[in-house]
């Protein structure tokens, strides 16, 4: 500590101890924090209500967490390069990141795609590309994530009719589509349609996907995009669970029954840096969630009650300077997401902060997540922080704070009213500005950047082929005059139809993709007829 | 007392993280400047169109994308077209260092990476625009 206030010009002040999130925290813990504690409903045994301490009796000892690093650059051609290298590395899952204007619903020839092509993610705009990224890949044994929101019914429909043509029956799929629009209007602002039609496109997928595509998680919702935009752990837990609640109301309404959709609800949240709150949160998340299921929806099958998760380190955490400082924020990141009980888990590279990852950086980051499966112990017993005094007192704290949010967005109406009003964006706002200006004053201290600086070290990055555009529009212009064009206006006819009429889309959009209408095509005529969304910014 | 700067914050392009755009924005009004913030995915046109109508003496360019090189030259091509050579452009993002001297050569008055503080950018706005009233 002495060096500590030495070095930097401040000191730790003994009152002032508190969380990332600013939970206070007291100066020790111990069995008197436990008064209002019961066992029974707090805690649980591993795989039992309220499965706070994890949803399967033998956690890691039955099954280790899937490691699925998120990828995807360039042409579909390079990426599945890259998946199949990957693969062959050990990685478990794919997990597929997609370019901008794929994420925004545009074609890679479209004038509003310009210099955005295969920057950020792989370049999709037709089944031809899809087939094209899945060569080689047996999707009945590799589970894919598809981490899409506006356009998810068409990137999903895409993914279908290639397990078709593989000969891969849709009960035989499993993976993971993101389709969580809410955190979208919330954090990350990929949407196109206003809400209400966007919530009816998520509930399409999920009641297709309980008919059909039984062991596909149809949607992921979100706390990580809620978290990179400058939230608290307790907003990013609060904000996700109640999308969830809204998600579940939905379908609901559409006359499903909880126990026959629920069990395939899936979660995503991010692991930050303040690792206790970290862990604290993703038991408070499984234990929140357990309560909502089962008391305000009346699910009767525990698999509904289960807030199974992905967890992805935090991007927003890695520094530019002293890329190398990144593998540890990361290890100890992906620490707390395994300590929390995940089922699967991205370990984000050192050199994220500048670009997508290299080919050795990716490399490195699955490392990390081995090392800790293969070499730490940690998977040898569930939950083995259980029954600290510090975390389990940390956990209540985190829990209820997320219930006051869930409350307060109850009495506006729900999240779509909430998120009307800015609520969600404005307290996101304020703490991430917050977060910011603590920084600012060195009150908080990232290493490397606002103290212990210089130094650092040049690495080697990606550089994405600015070809990647003109090689998919060429693509696309020979596609676009090869394919039936009566047969994709027909199709993008009896869809808009289906749109204007209320009945579930997912059958009309498979029959567009099979025709190779474009996700461009398809996502135009849902705006035709949904019209398009832009917010009211909220500073 | 001397008349508060105005800056437009604009987002271009098709990213969505606003992040850094919030927050810059909130601490340059903090600063005592008046700020204009554009919200998202604002083409070049739009955001020219804005800074003429508002009459700013600054535009800081928020991207995340990695689209910075198509986006910023057609920027700084439209400032002259409307002889607006006077605005300060200055860009925030994720912006390799490679890329920095090119965006400098179109006419962008600095470049602030990851990691830059607050401070710096108030600090910068303040003296570049005092020494060209």
């Amino acid at each position: 500590m002495e060096l500590m206030s030495e070095s930097l010009g401040v000191g730790p002040d003994v009152q002032s101890f508190c969380t990332a999130g600013g939970i206070p925290i007291a100066p020790v813990y111990g069995p008197e924090d436990w008064k209002d504690f019961d066992v029974a409903r707090d805690l649980g045994r591993p795989g039992e209500f309220p499965y706070t301490r994890g949803i399967h009796e033998s956690m890691y000892r039955g099954k280790l967490w899937t490691m699925r690093q998120f990828s995807g650059f360039a042409t579909p051609e390079e990426t599945n390069a890259r998946y199949l290298y990957l693969l062959e590395q050990g990685q478990s899952g794919l997990s597929v990141a997609f370019d901008l204007p794929t994420l925004m619903g545009q074609d890679a020839d479209d004038s509003a795609s310009l210099g955005e092509v295969g920057k950020c993610g792989v370049s999709i705009s037709s089944l031809e590309d899809m087939e094209t990224l899945f060569r080689g890949i047996p999707l009945d044994t590799v589970t894919v994530s598809m981490t899409i929101n506006s356009p998810a019914p068409v990137i999903w429909a895409m993914y279908l009719a290639v397990a078709e043509q593989q000969g891969v029956g849709w009960s035989s799929l499993s993976g993971t589509l993101q389709n969580d629009i809410l955190k979208e209007y919330i954090a990350q602002k990929e949407f196109l349609y206003p809400p209400r039609p966007s919530m009816r496109l998520v509930t399409d997928v999920i009641e297709y996907a309980a008919r059909y595509v039984p062991r596909f998680n149809p949607i992921s919702i979100s706390g990580y995009h809620i978290r990179e935009a400058g939230s608290t752990a307790v907003q990013e837990l609060a904000f996700t669970l109640r999308d969830g609640i809204e998600y579940v109301g939905w379908v609901l309404d559409r006359g499903l029954r909880v126990d026959d959709f629920a069990p395939r609800l899936s979660f995503f949240f991010n692991a930050h840096n303040d690792f206790f709150e970290e862990i604290a949160k993703y038991r408070a998340a499984r234990k929140l969630w357990a309560y909502i299921m089962r008391d305000r929806f009346g699910a009767r099958d525990e698999r509904a009650m289960k807030l199974r998760f992905h967890a992805q380190t935090a991007g927003c955490s890695l520094t530019w300077q002293q890329p190398y400082n990144n593998v540890v924020r990361t290890t100890i990141q992906a620490l707390a997401a395994v300590l929390g009980g995940a089922q699967s888990l991205h370990t984000n590279s050192l050199d994220e902060a500048y670009a997508l990852p290299s080919e050795q950086a990716v490399t490195t980051a699955l490392r990390t997540q081995q090392v800790l499966a293969y070499e730490s112990g940690i998977t040898s017993a569930p939950d083995p922080l259980g029954g600290s005094y510090y975390l389990e007192a940390l956990t209540l704290e985190v829990e209820k704070a997320a219930r006051r949010y869930i409350e307060q967005i109850d009495a506006m109406g729900g999240m779509i009213p909430a998120i009307e009003h800015g609520f969600p964006q404005r307290e996101i706002a304020d703490a991430s500005y917050r977060y910011q200006c603590s920084i600012e004053k060195k009150e908080r201290i990232i290493v490397g950047v606002n103290a212990f600086t210089g130094g650092g070290e040049e690495i080697e990055l990606l550089q994405v082929d600015e070809s990647a555009q003109s090689r998919q529009s060429e693509k696309l212009a020979r596609l676009r005059a090869r394919r039936d064009a009566g047969a994709v206006q027909s199709a993008l006819d009896r869809l808009k139809r289906t749109a204007d009429d209320g009945g579930n889309t997912m059958p009309f959009i498979l029959d567009a993709v099979r025709a190779y209408a474009t996700v461009g095509e398809i996502c135009s005529a849902f705006r035709d007829v949904f019209g398009s969304y832009r917010e009211r910014s909220v500073l | 007392m001397d008349a508060p700067i105005r800056v437009l914050v604009a987002k271009p392009g098709l990213d969505g993280h606003d992040r850094g755009a919030k927050v810059i924005a909130r601490a340059l009004r903090d600063a005592g400047m008046e700020v204009i913030y554009t919200g998202l995915r604002q083409t070049p046109e739009m955001i020219v169109n804005a800074a003429s109508q508002e009459d700013v003496r600054v535009i800081g360019l928020s991207i995340l994308s990695g689209a910075h090189n198509a986006i910023v030259p057609r920027i700084m091509e439209l400032l002259r077209e409307h002889e607006m050579t006077d605005v300060l452009v200055i860009v925030g993002g994720i912006i390799p260092d490679e890329d920095v001297q090119e965006l400098k050569k179109h006419g962008v008055a600095a470049v602030f990476q990851p990691g830059a503080s607050l401070g710096e950018i108030v600090e910068f706005i303040r003296s570049s625009v005092s020494q060209n009233v």
